[in-house]
């Protein structure tokens, strides 16, 4: 069984809190605020404005330019403020809020649950679909889908990968979503295929979840060209480019060099099930699953959850916050955003709300750096991380370039298995933000 | 109980390791060739390792209190770590006060004046041992033979490099395989080699350290002692005989296993491992070839992690995405 290359480690899954859980819907909320920047690149540009009556799939925000996404309202009900309002860090975001009023749906979308497996659309129309239906990745990178799946002139994709790793600790949507909508996700998998017009489909599957490997493997029989593929669990698999070397041996070269450029697209597991109703039903991207989880939660749950949701009212429904030091997290643990908003909305790229509590939401204190090595052996991406962070603390920039600090993936390999506990991804992450600024400003001069 | 959000950036789990951890496995792995030492040489190697030990915690926890100030780092086991070396170190009828002398030059001259544990350039145990070899050379060379019955230092014999060095040693009788399971004089834990390679499977199991130093070094102790066996002998038996006992004798094992794969002195990638073990293994031979000394383990250790630095600047992983 094969994994990636270089690196990576083993932390404890700790699925086995919410694994078992089937997704259940969350209540709606009476109002939502929904970002107008949910996806990399330009924020949307707002279609309504205070007073505006909406319906559930409404188009209310419309894609700046072409590296942007629409947004959709998530509930029915009466716009009640498009303004500044903070968001999950406390900052202050333009978003829209809309006060709830039933569950109106808007007009052709089809909410039945059968499954249409027929799609005849050309590749153009797919994307356009795709497009139109606000999609972006849903394993937290919210790479806008239609940009990914619109294939650069003169390069051509083999093969589309489905990443149904979800390498990140204690998260269980996509595990949930492969075993309880394996249908649509194969159905998905095959538009996707047709959008970037390969005859080849592998899901990546890490070992640790049999049942999903062995499901979508039976389903699997009755399509052609998509293949189920199990991967040795090692985080972070899921990373695009560790996948894609997990699965075709390729490697993609240091930035800016892209997965088109070894012949891959790869599309999250939850994002072909969003591509399927998208594509299938004309529903747009409203709601999607998110793992509610901890070890202290009491009732763990997986919840289709309309988007704009506030995050507390996911924590309410499974239990609450534990009493004592909580690190509550947008994602999970190895990635995932900490939340000091917790009134803050559920967006397109949570797949989770994770909740750390007691002594191990406390950082450990950092001790004096012994040059054991092991942060270069966890590296994926083959790095010098302790370099990396003297580097950064000595803001020397230009040597910071050279040691390929733009490869790093942030993935937190090297801070998660440090012995002496230093902070090393804060003092990376402060570096590569400092360098791409200065190579953004050195590419704008030529 | 106050209920607080905690907030800092990602990752928010951290893995099993500890600097405390890596110390404390690094001592489990050398109990094995302790208790070796201990039953070849009898209980007077407990005495010169808790010596050893006691006076190296001990420095470091003043100068950390009164010189260096701030933080007491000394529960990290480093220097526990450091005293058991350096008593495995010494021959096993060496005066206690001379052990005492060696951990104040571990701690207070190789390690603390640096700026403590992860910024010293030498490995503190071998600047010691070699400050020792050339203070006190009587006392460092006195060897105590291995003896299973009461305290061994009834009488003293040379070592089985010094014995070669002096031309005495006839290598198409000498028994290697004895030496293996502890049948040697020298320092006391050097001879157990077979409860060393023990330690080094521990090590390796742990995921304490990886294969590249040791095997290095040992494997070009190998070729180096074969290809000059190969010169100087006419049967294959004696060439093998010689390069196996090269391996075995003096500090090859312990100098190999547990000095040279310090962390803080040590490269920090596999190939700059690599490299930096055929550096010693090379020296090595030379000097108990051609130097003056029967054993220059320490002094190759020493003079490979002056290059330490420049390998780290010169030796890079491979990055991801580059050729393979």
């Amino acid at each position: 069984m094969k994994t990636f290359p270089i690196g990576g480690v083993h932390p404890s899954d700790n699925k086995k809190w919410s694994k078992s859980k089937a997704i259940e819907t969350m209540e709606l909320p009476d109002t939502v605020t929904i970002p107008l920047a949910q996806h990399i690149g330009a924020p949307a540009t707002a279609l309504v404005k205070k007073g505006d009556a909406v319906k559930v799939g409404d188009k209310i925000a419309e894609a700046t330019g072409f590296m942007s996404a629409n947004i959709h309202a998530p509930i029915s009900g009466t716009v009640t403020a498009v303004d500044l309002q903070p968001n999950g860090q406390g900052l202050r975001q333009m978003m829209i809020t809309i006060k709830r009023e039933g569950d109106e749906w808007a007009e052709g979308i089809d909410l039945s649950t059968d499954l249409v497996k027929e799609c005849n659309l050309s590749s153009a129309e797919i994307i356009a679909r795709i497009k139109e239906a606000g999609i972006v990745g849903m394993g937290g990178a919210t790479f806008p889908t239609h940009v990914k799946l619109s294939i650069p002139e003169g390069k051509r994709a083999e093969i589309l990968i489905i990443n149904g790793v979800e390498c990140e600790p204690y998260l269980t949507s996509d595990y949930r979503t492969m075993l309880e909508r394996g249908e649509e996700l194969l159905v998905g998998t095959s538009i996707l295929m047709k959008a970037v017009s390969v005859e080849k489909a592998v899901i990546g599957v890490e070992n640790n979840k049999p049942d999903a490997i062995k499901h979508l493997k039976e389903l699997a029989k009755s399509y052609n060209g998509i293949e189920v593929r199990p991967l040795k669990t090692m985080y972070p698999q899921g990373g695009e480019k560790q996948l894609i070397a997990a699965v075709t041996g390729r490697e993609v070269p240091a930035p800016p060099a892209l997965p088109i450029d070894v012949g891959a697209v790869v599309c999250n597991a939850s994002t072909a099930v969003a591509v399927y109703e998208a594509v299938q039903k004309n529903k747009p991207l409203v709601q999607r699953v998110v793992t509610v989880t901890g070890k202290s939660i009491k009732d763990t749950k997986n919840l289709l959850t309309r988007f704009g949701t506030p995050v507390s009212a996911l924590i309410e429904k499974c239990g609450g916050l534990p009493e004592g030091d909580n690190r509550v997290l947008n994602g999970g643990p190895m990635m995932g955003r900490p939340l000091s908003n917790l009134q803050s909305p559920v967006m397109k790229g949570c797949s989770g709300i994770t909740v750390i509590s007691g002594k191990e939401a406390l950082r450990g204190e950092p001790s004096a750096c012994i040059k054991c090595a092991k942060c270069i052996e966890a590296c994926p991406m083959g790095l010098e991380p302790y370099l990396l962070a003297k580097q950064s603390k000595k803001k020397a920039w230009d040597a910071m370039e050279k040691s390929d600090i733009t490869s790093c993936i942030e993935c937190g390999c090297c801070q998660f298995t440090c012995p002496a506990n230093i902070a090393l991804l804060d003092y990376v992450r402060l570096g590569k933000q400092t360098v791409m600024g200065i190579i953004r400003a050195r590419n704008a001069k030529k | 109980m106050a209920n607080r959000t905690i907030v800092a950036s990602a990752p928010h789990v951290h893995g099993p390791l500890s600097t405390t951890r890596l110390m404390g496995d690094v001592i489990i792995a050398l109990m094995p060739a302790l208790a070796v030492s201990v039953y070849v040489y009898g209980w007077g190697v407990l005495a010169i390792t808790a010596v050893s030990i006691g006076c190296c915690v001990l420095f470091e926890a003043l100068i950390q209190k009164f010189l260096v100030r701030g933080k007491q780092t000394v529960t990290n086991l480093s220097a526990v770590v450091t005293g058991l070396l350096l008593a495995m170190n010494m021959p096993a009828n060496i005066p206690l006060w001379i052990v005492a002398v060696g951990a104040l030059v571990a701690i207070g001259v190789a390690k603390m004046p640096f700026g403590g544990l992860g910024k010293n350039p030498f490995n503190p145990a071998i600047v010691a041992r070699v400050f020792l070899l050339i203070a006190y050379p009587v006392q460092m060379t006195s060897f105590a033979m291995p003896s299973t019955e009461g305290f061994a230092d009834a009488y003293s014999g040379a070592t089985p490099l010094a014995a070669a060095k002096a031309g005495l040693l006839n290598f198409a009788e000498h028994d290697v395989l004895g030496m293996f399971t502890g049948n040697m004089a020298g320092s006391f834990g050097e001879v157990a080699t077979l409860a060393l390679l023990l330690g080094f499977a521990y090590l390796l199991v742990r995921r304490v350290i990886t294969w590249h130093i040791p095997v290095a070094i040992l494997g070009t102790m190998a070729v180096f002692a074969a290809i000059y066996g190969a010169v100087s002998f006419d049967t294959p038996h004696l060439v093998s005989n010689f390069a196996l006992f090269h391996l075995i004798a003096g500090g090859a094992v312990l100098g190999a296993v547990f000095m040279a794969t310090d962390y803080v002195t040590s490269p920090m990638t596999p190939w700059g491992m690599v490299i930096y073990g055929i550096g010693i293994g090379a020296l090595t031979m030379t000097i108990r070839l051609w130097g003056a000394y029967p054993e220059g383990m320490s002094f190759a250790i020493l003079i490979m992690n002056s290059v330490v630095p420049l390998i780290n600047k010169y030796v890079k992983p491979r990055r991801f995405g580059s050729k393979k």
